[in-house]
């Protein structure tokens, strides 16, 4: 129990830590500010992701963009000079598929959710963050669960862990939406005795949910088109349609306003909702998980979805007992665009390792295998013109390794998201002294005396949400209680 | 219930299952014969035919000769250029010198190969569950209630699972198998990741006793996965009981074995019935084999390590998520730790980010035995290598990384005589790569387990054959 009150207090310690972190930060910022904020990262090694691996090379980040690529580029006094010998420098990793940071991860109890939103349940201070930077993570997709055919609205965010929430939002990132199809929608693996059964149970009922929203959303949208015909006209004393928050999202995926990121698994399925998308004329833009996608890739290259998936995570349940981890190798040949993405705070701290598997599975090459972790990723979520490679205009968000990060053996020195640091491990190496003695102290602190001593029987504390760790979903359950 | 339970037996659990302590529970209520033949029937509909092909076992423990090739033999220096003959299953000789080829021997030309001894991990559940969740009639993880020390992972270790091939043919040779859950859990199995049957696979059949050491545990799930927070005084004052349940467990074990031997000296004392529960527990009491106990915590670690003694067992420590807080105890015991959770979230919000990823580098510091294990139930077991590269990457020196999926496994478990490195006489269990054993980038070339050359074919293998030139 004496653990607990320590526990608390290390919490709010860690809390505090931040802040002032943070202010250090800002107050080398204003340092900077003559210079502009300029980092100058020198004699590194730099896998652009977009044109090859440049030897030797200088990276200029200015005002929070890539200012400059090059040799003995010039910096102004004021900048801060990084000496990268012997280091790697590559885009910030984007994971496509994240609940990190969610308070809550799925609406569950309807089978239709689009009217809530991941934006609304955000906790910028959830440390998995700061390990997933340590990572080279820098932008993350975070997705509603996969308890419902049609789930919740997506958020993309930077991880500006010290920042306000507000920061976090990736500004420009176009909207989107989750979809479930297979075993998690139908609640295969999920059934209690005490609670009703949800429709739909079958793979056939997940078809008719989507298929019946989207009827709906089609005849809310002429009801809107409609009106908005006769205003234009300038009819008088019009009513409008009555606003139905469910279906306005569905009416963005049919304007093609947003983009609907389908968890799925099995082959059958992923050609279900392409069936569907084609008959109301949407495009779906990434397929999720997709362990069946490689027996049918070529119809989702068609289709023109990207394929977002994990590297070698397999048979855990039925649908995942045919993936295999050359599933990346068989839908980049047949011209799918593929992320490789974490659906775990834990593995979102090395998703280097996942690309790295993918030369060993399938032979694809290492630029390959980079890209899905960057580029492909980036255009996943249509901000392929702000991130993932390292290119002169481009945002700032760059990490330097101190070898290949497709390497075992290489670790992060150093994140930056728009040209300032969020992570370093020189920082948090040299911050560890403090962190030690403030949690002795407060191990010694009145309020942690314990009661066998005659302090006080400490509160439990509020646990955060658990650490989400169970990829794909596989612990999710209509109230969302793990 | 990972971010909570801080237990590597349940973790695992919960990584095969997804269903932690309510696996019992929901099988007993909700399953029934007809939903369990179901469940088979859905895994075996989704196997496409031309996977039966992949249990194929390789030739016969053939002679070999691999030449050329760089050797790193573990347990040696490296040799540059360097011969290896198998025979008999062995590793015949190793050496720098060219030597010659016995009659029929097969040869290998291993230039700008290496070969290295196949990896072991010891802290995996492979062969007794095929598919954690929706498929329980594939899972035989644990048994029924607390103490089952007669539940024998050897017994139940499926050599046709799909998990078998998937994990050798990415260099993982052996592994230690065990049941989990309860209190003992059950007797691990050290076997080769290659046979037709679990006696084939085996090299030690009763390698272990699993304890899953009783620990305070105030969360818990219902049956439909809701936390529930236990009561604290409650939840000590069963930890208590079990670990008197355990202790009480171990001591009959003790008297059983004494009157046991008192009997074969002198028939004229009372014959002790035949009695499974006990009889399979004297060596371990009698410290003639080891006990595999799971731990993480620190207070745990310490009351594991303080049992053990009492109790005058021959513990290895499983799990050890803060073994580094306990270095220099485990160091004056002597007491091993198979290490399960390198890639595990710190257990604590407010520990470095970097605190499990050291862990093995301060515990070989610190001068503990230890190896590196995934923890892993079987699907996944084949990511060992990376787990190993990711303390390397945290100040492990790399040698010692590679020891600590190959020797050093095999000295904790008490096989170092068969397994764990290049030496002549031991099992020929190698892998020949085109590059360090430890990088995901590396391709295992060739593979011999127990002297049989193996095909580098697995139930992935064949489903990307398959499906990568479709039309």
């Amino acid at each position: 129990m004496r653990k607990l009150i320590v526990f608390v207090l290390l919490l709010s310690l860690y809390g505090a830590a931040i802040p002032a972190a943070a202010q250090r930060q800002s107050a080398s910022q204003q340092r900077q500010a003559a210079g502009a904020q300029e980092t100058l990262i020198r004699n590194a090694t730099v896998l652009t992701i977009s044109h090859g691996t440049l030897q030797n090379t200088d990276v200029l980040l200015r005002n929070g963009k890539i200012a400059a690529v090059g040799q003995n580029l010039k910096a102004s006094a004021a900048a801060r000079v990084i000496d990268a010998t012997g280091k790697f420098v590559m885009p910030g990793i984007i994971d496509c598929h994240s609940h990190s940071m969610l308070d809550a991860v799925n609406e569950g109890s309807l089978s239709i959710t689009s009217m809530v939103r991941t934006r609304d349940v955000l906790n910028p201070t959830d440390v998995d963050l700061y390990r997933e930077l340590a990572g080279g993570t820098t932008t993350l997709n975070l997705l509603h669960g996969s308890a419902n055919a049609i789930g919740g609205l997506n958020t993309v965010v930077k991880i500006k862990y010290g920042r306000p929430m507000e920061e976090f939002i990736f500004p420009g990132a176009p909207p989107g939406i989750k979809f479930a199809l297979g075993e998690n929608p139908k609640r295969s693996n999920f059934q209690s005795q005490t609670q009703p059964r949800r429709y739909p149970a079958t793979r056939m009922g997940v078809e008719e949910v989507i298929r019946e929203a989207f009827t709906r959303a089609r005849d809310y949208k002429a009801g809107w088109d409609e009106y908005r015909a006769a205003q234009k006209r300038g009819e008088k004393n019009l009513i409008p349609p009555r606003r139905d928050l469910q279906l306005e999202p569905l009416v963005e995926i049919l304007e093609g306003k947003r983009f609907v990121h389908s968890h799925c698994y099995r082959a059958d399925e992923i050609l279900m909702l392409i069936g569907i998308a084609n008959e109301f004329g949407f495009k779906i833009r990434t397929f999720q998980h997709t362990l069946e996608g490689y027996k049918v890739a070529r119809e989702i290259a068609e289709h023109g979805a990207g394929a977002s998936i994990f590297a070698d995570f397999w048979g855990y349940k039925i649908e995942a007992y045919d993936a295999i981890p050359y599933n990346a190798a068989i839908l980049t040949r047949f011209g799918v665009n593929v992320s490789l993405n974490s659906d775990s705070d834990e593995r979102a701290r090395r998703l280097n390792i996942e690309a790295a598997k993918m030369v060993r599975y399938g032979d694809m090459t290492e630029e390959e295998a980079l890209k899905m972790i960057t580029m492909n990723p980036a255009w996943q979520l249509g901000i392929q013109d702000r991130v993932g490679s390292i290119d002169v205009g481009k945002d700032a968000d760059v990490v330097i390794w101190t070898g290949h990060p497709l390497s075992v053996y290489s670790r992060v020195e150093t994140t930056f998201i728009d040209g300032e640091i969020f992570f370093d491990r020189q920082q948090d190496l040299a911050r560890r002294p403090d962190i030690l003695r403030e949690r002795a102290e407060l191990e010694r602190a009145e309020p942690n005396r314990p009661p066998a001593q005659g302090g006080a029987s400490p509160e439990r504390p509020r646990g955060r949400r658990p650490a989400y760790l169970d990829a794909d979903d596989i612990w999710d359950r209509g109230n969302d209680q793990r | 219930m990972r971010n909570t339970g801080c237990d590597s037996l349940e973790r695992r659990r919960a990584r095969a299952t997804k269903k932690g302590k309510t696996l019992r529970a929901v099988v007993s209520c909700l399953v029934t014969c007809a939903l369990l033949s179901f469940a088979i029937a859905a895994v075996r509909a989704q196997q496409p035919s031309s996977v039966t092909a992949q249990q194929t076992m390789g030739g016969p423990p053939g002679v070999y000769v691999i030449r050329n090739a760089r050797i790193v033999t573990v347990s040696g220096p490296d040799i540059e250029s360097g011969t290896i003959i198998i025979s008999n299953g062995k590793i015949e000789s190793v050496g720098a010198a060219s030597a010659n080829a016995p009659a029929g021997a097969v040869e290998i030309d291993g230039r700008g190969l290496t070969v290295y001894p196949g990896m072991i991990d010891a802290g995996t559940s492979m062969g007794l569950v095929e598919v954690g969740s929706g498929a329980p009639g594939t899972v035989d993880l644990s048994e029924v209630g607390d103490l089952n020390p007669n539940a024998q992972a050897i017994v139940a270790v499926n050599p046709h699972s799909a998990h078998v091939n998937v994990t050798r043919v990415g260099g993982v040779t052996s592994v230690v198998t065990m049941p989990i859950g309860g209190i003992i859990s059950g007797q691990a199995a050290v076997i080769n990741l290659a046979g037709t049957s679990p006696r084939e696979m085996a090299i030690v059949p009763q390698a272990a006793l699993v304890i899953n050491f009783p620990r305070v545990t105030t969360r818990s799930f219902d049956a439909f996965f809701n936390p529930v927070q236990g009561n604290l005084t409650e939840a000590i004052t069963t930890r208590d009981r079990q670990l008197e349940q355990l202790r009480k467990l171990l001591r009959e074990a003790e008297t059983y074995g004494k009157a046991q031997d008192a009997y074969a000296r002198d028939k004229s004392v009372p014959r002790p019935d035949g009695n499974v529960m006990l009889a399979p527990l004297v060596p371990f009491v009698r410290g003639e084999r080891p006990v595999i106990i799971s731990a993480d915590r620190e207070t745990e670690i310490r009351a594991a390590l303080r049992f053990a003694e009492e109790m005058r067992l021959r513990p290895i420590l499983l799990g050890g998520n803060e073994a580094w807080k306990v270095a220099s105890l485990l160091k004056e015991k002597n007491v091993p730790v198979i290490l399960t959770g390198t890639l595990d979230l710190p257990i604590r919000e407010d520990d470095f980010y970097d605190t499990l990823y050291e862990n093995s580098s301060k515990l070989q510091q610190a001068g503990v035995r230890f190896c590196i294990s995934t923890g892993d139930t079987g699907a996944h077991v084949r990511d060992l290598p990376f787990h190993a590269g990711m303390a390397s990457a945290f100040g492990l020196p790399r040698t010692e990384a590679l020891k600590a999926v190959t020797l050093y496994p095999a000295q904790i478990i008490g096989v170092a005589d068969r397994l764990g490195s290049i030496e002549p006489g031991k099992i020929a269990n190698l892998v020949i790569t085109d590059g360090d054993l430890l990088e995901a980038r590396t391709h295992v070339r060739y593979l011999f387990i127990g002297g049989r050359q193996l095909p580098l074919t697995s139930r992935h293998t064949e489903l990307y054959d398959q499906f990568k030139n479709r039309r």
